[in-house]
């Protein structure tokens, strides 16, 4: 039953490709497209690097930090120190980068340092949030084995909070490759070039070469990092295996 | 051997202290179990924990062989403590053969060692090591996990135990069945075990030693025997309960109690021959047993009397029989379901070894109360 649904629905969306294939080549959309060919490529490498460099530091900052405020030494503090990073999450990431601009200057290195901070605070919450929830008795059986402190946390603690930290990763990755396109403002390139451009010239097509690519790009690292998530958690403590 | 000297914690907090665990000293044999039993927040945790330093000491000292522990770095003291908790406490990251292995591993042992040594654990609480191995904690049932819990402490062969309510978390069919399991691994094991519980029954199932607490002091420390036929003040004569004597029933093994090698008669002796029998030891009955030795049935004083012939055509079935292994609490219940006041005992070959009356049981349990009151036991051996 719910195969032939299925199948029925996958013929679906062939035909819908195909027709929507059709109607770009007829409107000449695609011959257009095919102009901003070589912008695309070059936008779209601009882009990943700032995801990569942003992303890529904000991971290697942010866990330690989580971990560090999980300590039990650090139990008085780490609450206190959490609620600025709470409030900071509530800015707007365009705010940030405003705000960066305004310290920084124009360029890469703002947008770089703007991003990062954005991406950076729901890896510390999630990492954090993760390690707390780790039961007291995992680790006090732990401690009842032997086991050194630096030992515990690699491999019962982080281990048990990974898939809360992965998930902190995934949202984080998501709002970074979606402000990417916001660094043009304060002259970084990227795909928003192709997007604010297109908007102010009125360029419905350019346009679209900039936002369609962001989409994909979007899409393509999140399944990316589902797939991690998926492979890379062991199975015991990993709730979609 | 494990020993306790003045073992104290005081608990600080807000300017108030708080004694948890207060002066206990006590001292447990090798090979032995002890339990440590009482409410909760008695310190019997707090005693346990201190131990192997989940809990620091504030005075006093632990000696384990002899050796005082105080000086002894902690990951090495654990080390050599093997350690099961109430929640089991199983990492759920791990596969079941990964969780055994971890403190093999931390030792140094080399792979096929700790390997070797996860399938023979496996194989001691009857988990098929081939299919247990590579599976998580979550695939488990709640028993075959605490069974797991308790062959990861011994993993590394740890002379001493310690465990915080271990079997607390598990329904009471499981549980007993557990206890079992971990009783006849402790035959051959034998290792020296502190076990915390607040169950009375579990105590005296699986101690060679009860220590009772109360608010932070050791109250009695002695044999579940003793325990439940002496308590020491009011207390533990509250906590053991009323009906502490008939807990008693469970510590004593029919063949203690029973009539060794008492008279029998076979099928083909005569009427007479059970009569003369039973005149001698002034019974009302007698056991009839086949050419194996197994009883099959009873002759009755009255039958003997009144009719002639052979005791196989004049017998009464069994009512009922009982394993020399059983204890005393088996032999009441079957005495108040089969509405007797004795029966045979056989042993595991269902041989005819021994008999087991009311007055047998009721006797040895109040041989203790007699030998402790001065002036009964005078009157007692007087009598004789």
């Amino acid at each position: 039953m719910t195969q032939s649904k299925s199948f029925i629905v996958g013929v679906a969306a062939l035909v819908c490709v195909f027709l929507l294939g059709v109607l770009s080549e007829r409107s000449g959309i695609i011959e257009e497209f095919l102009f901003y060919q070589e912008d695309i490529v070059y936008l779209t490498m601009q882009h990943i690097t700032m995801t990569l460099l942003s992303g890529g530091f904000a991971i290697i900052i942010a866990i330690p930090l989580g971990v560090w405020l999980s300590r039990s030494y650090m139990s008085k503090w780490s609450e206190t120190l959490m609620q600025p990073l709470n409030i900071m999450t509530t800015v707007p990431t365009l705010a940030i980068l405003a705000l960066s601009m305004s310290f920084l200057g124009i360029g890469t290195l703002p947008a770089l340092f703007a991003l990062w901070l954005a991406t950076l605070l729901p890896i510390v919450r999630n990492t954090y949030a993760g390690l707390k929830e780790v039961p007291e008795f995992l680790i006090e059986s732990a401690n009842g084995m032997g086991m050194p402190t630096w030992k515990i946390l690699l491999s019962v603690e982080l281990p048990n909070a990974l898939f809360v930290i992965f998930a902190g990763i995934r949202t984080a990755i998501a709002i970074n490759i979606g402000t990417v396109p916001l660094a043009f403002l304060i002259g970084a390139g990227g795909l928003g070039e192709l997007i604010f451009t297109g908007i102010d010239m009125d360029e419905m097509v350019m346009m679209l070469a900039g936002a369609i690519p962001v989409a994909l790009l979007a899409i393509i690292v999140d399944f990316i990092f589902s797939q991690l998530q998926y492979w890379l958690i062991p199975r015991g403590v990993n709730p979609l295996r | 051997m494990i020993k306790l000297e003045n073992l104290t914690k005081v608990f600080e907090s807000q300017g108030q202290a708080t004694t948890a665990a207060d002066n206990i000293s006590m001292e447990v044999p090798e090979g032995e179990i002890c339990v440590l039993l009482g409410p909760s927040g008695c310190g019997k945790t707090t005693t346990l924990k201190m131990i192997n330093r989940i809990i620091p000491v504030t005075s006093g000292r632990v000696l384990i062989n002899g050796e005082d522990t105080t000086g002894l770095d902690t990951i090495t003291l654990r080390r050599n403590i093997g350690y099961v908790i109430q929640q089991i406490g199983l990492f759920p990251n791990m596969t079941i053969e990964e969780n055994i292995s971890i403190v093999p591993k931390l030792l140094g042992w080399n792979k096929k060692r700790y390997l070797a040594r996860a399938e023979e654990l496996l194989d001691m609480v009857a988990l098929e090591p081939k299919a247990y191995m590579k599976r998580y904690p979550k695939e488990l049932s709640g028993g075959q996990q605490q069974r797991v819990g308790v062959i990861r402490a011994l993993a590394a062969d740890p002379p001493l135990m310690l465990m915080d309510e271990p079997f607390g978390a598990i329904d009471p069919i499981n549980r007993e069945i557990i206890q079992d399991e971990f009783l006849r691994m402790q035959q051959t094991l034998k290792k020296t075990i502190l076990f915390v519980s607040h169950d009375i029954d579990e105590a005296v199932k699986m101690a060679d030693k009860i220590a009772i607490f109360n608010s932070g002091k050791l109250i009695q420390f002695d044999t579940p025997d003793n325990i439940l036929a002496h308590p020491k003040n009011k207390f533990v004569e509250d906590f053991v309960g009323t009906d502490r004597t008939l807990k008693r029933l469970r510590l004593v093994k029919v063949r203690d109690v029973m009539v060794k090698s008492p008279p029998r008669v076979r099928m083909d002796d005569d009427l007479k021959v059970a009569l003369k029998l039973m005149v001698e030891r002034d019974h009302s009955a007698i056991t009839l047993v086949n050419k194996k030795n197994h009883p099959i049935g009873s002759v009755y004083r009255s039958i003997a009397q009144t009719k002639q012939g052979l005791c196989g055509d004049h017998h009464y079935g069994l009512r009922t029989i009982v394993n020399i292994n059983d204890d005393l609490r088996t032999v009441a219940s079957k005495m108040f379901s089969h509405d007797t006041t004795w029966m045979p005992c056989v042993d595991d070959q269902g041989v005819f070894c021994g008999e087991i009356t009311q007055r047998g049981v009721t006797h040895h349990l109040a041989a203790t109360y007699n030998d402790n009151d001065g002036a009964l036991a005078e009157l007692y051996q007087e009598g004789v």
